[in-house]
């Protein structure tokens, strides 16, 4: 196969929050840059973030970065790394008024500052009073960012390929990362980009389960080539799912929901909340709710045909209260459930919201290859975004803070690709080995005949991640689950394209995805049924607490043979005293 | 101007149904497979444009409930929200 070429100082795969603020301060820098998205760059995924971004900058309430990142600590269950969670929150600020300077439409208090709202878990003073730390674009953040820095891009005359699938990294013999190989979903051509750094920016993986809030896009695309380069993924256990999803379906049914007076019934029309929270019932949080719901179905007394969901009841509220205050609601659950909730109740199932872990980096974006703690990072490759693992979140998010990961470890990064650049301004040697794997692992869906489809065993993996490694998590379970995802993954030789033009392939392109996909799922599986004791997002019943003796640690998973190591919470800050672990109540 | 072939070019609109929310995967998906073919040329020009909009319009319109100006744009918009996707 013959292959075009290209050449640039550094290659951003992804133009999501994360790499389009990375994007930004390298070509303000006047290096080359090229940014690849699969999709029209402001459509990436961040386009959803609508509730905003934190950031300390005490508008409305006092507040200061160490209240912040007492927060975020606590929040991560304390398997957050310190240094990289004081360094987020100091640099949430310039990051914040950086993007101001850039023209995004931040919302505005009378006297002109940004405006900030209340989001759960922000305290003043280290677990005091609510604070108001969420800094928004009306309820349009994530687009405002998006196109701003989209526009900022055009002027600064970063190089855009737009509607580009990026495939593998390329490597040479010693493993430093030198671009990627990545395909023209229109033409169905293959494209070579070569690169003196890149930085991997694809954004989340929800869609490894079948009921996500995550836009189809999410396949994971980059932690799967981290995993094919030979990189870990780290703490992939450690997934966010929201309580209420419409069932089947995923879409998002607020908390308010449930904060104006909605509640839970099982098939039996019991408000089962009153059995597993008798005080805080349908308002207990979000790991008590979702649990209860897998169990209720679980044990037999879900609803519909196949059993599989329980219901959400407003009808109660009245008409004119879920006009008034739960505008959207409505509409959503007639498009997507079917069912007018001030008639019926909404189907709901827990739903895969946001993944905690990724590509390990330290605080600059750099990828770090081992468990070793004072390991060196890999020369040239770096992540930032959703896909990428700073340890900031730890083992559970705090809502407004992962727009901020994003931007403020995209911003990072680039400043320190551009040092890494002015160091090693010359283009390695790629290695043909390298390129001819990918070129094989593209060639290899051209074959043709009978075989599986590519829907098909997507539907059978998502399913099987659902059930097996999704919210309720007990050894047996995921010890087969493991199995079965395993058995999947041996079947992905037998998938068949059911379409081989060139132009516009999407079962093409939905075939790479699924490979990636399965590889991701299994790291989620492996390392969640390894990790025995029960912490932020990963709650398992068998082990029901949190073990700090022996899990403050790191999980570390690779591909080959589905190894796993484990290295320590790095839980010394840069300047502050450490948190110490204490039990996390609210 | 949109000419013939992209109006033909399923393939190509397929991917521009992949978008940043699920909500409009979900929903515009399923009406590009379920009732674009049958639209008369004129809609199908109006939904091609709707594809060029951003996430929040298309949203705000398709799932919100809000109506565009344009009198067939509102009509399009109808549709889609109509589409069966439950
Ligand atoms: C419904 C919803 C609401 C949310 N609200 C908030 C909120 O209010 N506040 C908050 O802080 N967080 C929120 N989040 C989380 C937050 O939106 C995401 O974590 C964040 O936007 C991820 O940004 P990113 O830049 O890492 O990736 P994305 O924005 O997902 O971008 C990924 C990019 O990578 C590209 N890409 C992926 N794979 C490939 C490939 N193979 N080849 C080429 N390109 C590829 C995509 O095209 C895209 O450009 C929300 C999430 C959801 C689901």
């Amino acid at each position: 196969m013959a292959l075009d070429k290209q050449r640039f100082d550094t290659l951003i795969l992804g133009a999501g929050g994360a790499g389009l603020n990375a994007a930004l301060q390298l070509a303000n820098a006047n290096l080359k840059v090229a940014v690849v998205s699969k999709v029209f760059p402001t459509r990436s995924h961040t386009v959803a973030a609508q509730g905003g971004v934190n950031a300390a900058l005490a508008n409305v309430l006092p507040d200061n970065w160490h209240w912040h990142m007492f927060d975020t600590v606590k929040g991560s269950d304390y398997l957050g790394d310190q240094d990289a969670i004081e360094y987020m929150c100091r640099e949430a600020i310039p990051t914040v008024y950086e993007l101001e300077h850039n023209g995004v439409p931040f919302s505005r208090l009378p006297n002109g500052k940004i405006y900030q709202r209340a989001f759960g878990g922000q305290s003043q003073n280290f677990g005091g009073d609510q604070a108001a730390r969420t800094c928004a674009a009306a309820d349009r953040t994530g687009h405002a960012i998006l196109h701003t820095l989209y526009q900022q891009n055009i002027r600064a005359k970063t190089h855009f390929y737009d509607e580009y699938f990026a495939v593998d990294l390329i490597k040479d013999e010693e493993g430093v990362v030198l671009g990627a190989l990545v395909l023209n979903i229109a033409t169905g051509e293959p494209l070579l980009i070569e690169s003196k750094t890149t930085l991997l920016a694809t954004g989340g993986c929800g869609q490894v389960f079948r009921t996500t809030s995550n836009a189809h896009i999410n396949t994971g695309d980059g932690m799967a080539m981290a995993l094919r380069a030979g990189l870990p993924l780290m703490d992939m256990e450690f997934f966010q799912f929201h309580p209420t999803g419409i069932a089947g379906k995923g879409m998002l049914i607020t908390e308010g929901v449930r904060g104006e007076g909605g509640y839970l019934i099982n098939k039996d029309g019991e408000r089962f909340m009153e059995k597993y929270a008798p005080n805080a019932k349908d308002l207990a949080s979000r790991d008590v709710v979702a649990r209860s719901i897998v169990t209720e179905v679980r044990e037999g007394r879900g609803c519909g045909p196949d059993g599989d969901h329980v219901m959400l009841k407003v009808d109660h509220l009245g008409e004119d209260v879920i006009a008034k205050r739960l505008p959207g609601i409505r509409e959503s659950s007639k498009i997507f459930a079917g069912v007018d909730p001030v008639q019926d109740p909404i189907p709901v199932f827990p739903t895969a919201h946001y993944v905690m872990g990724g590509i390990p980096t330290d605080r600059f974006g750099r990828v770090m290859p081992t468990a070793s703690d004072d390991g060196d990072p890999l020369p040239g490759l770096y992540a930032a975004g959703e896909c990428a693992c700073a340890s900031v979140h730890g083992a559970n998010r705090l809502g407004g803070n992962s727009l901020l990961d994003i931007l403020v470890f995209g911003r990072l990064a680039g400043h320190n690709i551009i040092e890494y650049v002015k160091q090693n301004s010359a283009h390695r040697p790629l290695s043909d080995d390298s390129v001819a794997q990918s070129v094989d692992r593209l060639e290899r869906w051209d074959v043709k005949g009978e075989g599986i489809t590519v829907s098909e065993l997507r539907k059978e993996f998502r399913k099987t991640m659902e059930d097996h490694a999704g919210v309720f998590r007990v050894e047996d379970m995921m010890a087969d689950g493991v199995e079965k995802v395993k058995a999947i993954r041996d079947k992905l030789k037998d998938v068949r394209l059911t379409d081989h033009s060139a132009t516009f392939n999407t079962n093409r392109t939905e075939a790479l995805e699924l490979e990636n996909l399965i590889d991701v799922g299994l790291s989620i599986a492996v390392s969640a049924l390894h990790r025995k004791e029960s912490r932020g997002a990963h709650s398992r019943p068998d082990f029901p607490k949190r073990e700090d003796g022996e899990w403050m640690k790191h999980t570390l998973y690779w591909k080959e043979g589905d190894k796993l190591e484990y290295k320590g919470v790095r839980s010394q800050p840069l300047t502050v005293e450490s948190f110490p672990p204490k039990e996390r109540v609210y | 101007m949109i000419d013939e072939g992209e109006l033909k070019n399923l393939d190509r609109l397929r991917w521009q149904c992949r978008r940043g929310m699920l909500e409009l995967d979900v929903l515009l998906e399923a009406f590009l497979e379920q009732h674009y073919s049958e639209l008369p040329t004129r809609m199908q020009r109006h939904f091609i444009q709707l594809l060029e909009f951003p996430d929040p319009i298309i949203h705000a319109w398709c799932v919100g409930g809000e109506k565009p100006d344009d009198e067939e744009f509102a009509e399009l918009v109808a549709s889609i929200r109509a589409t069966s996707v439950a």
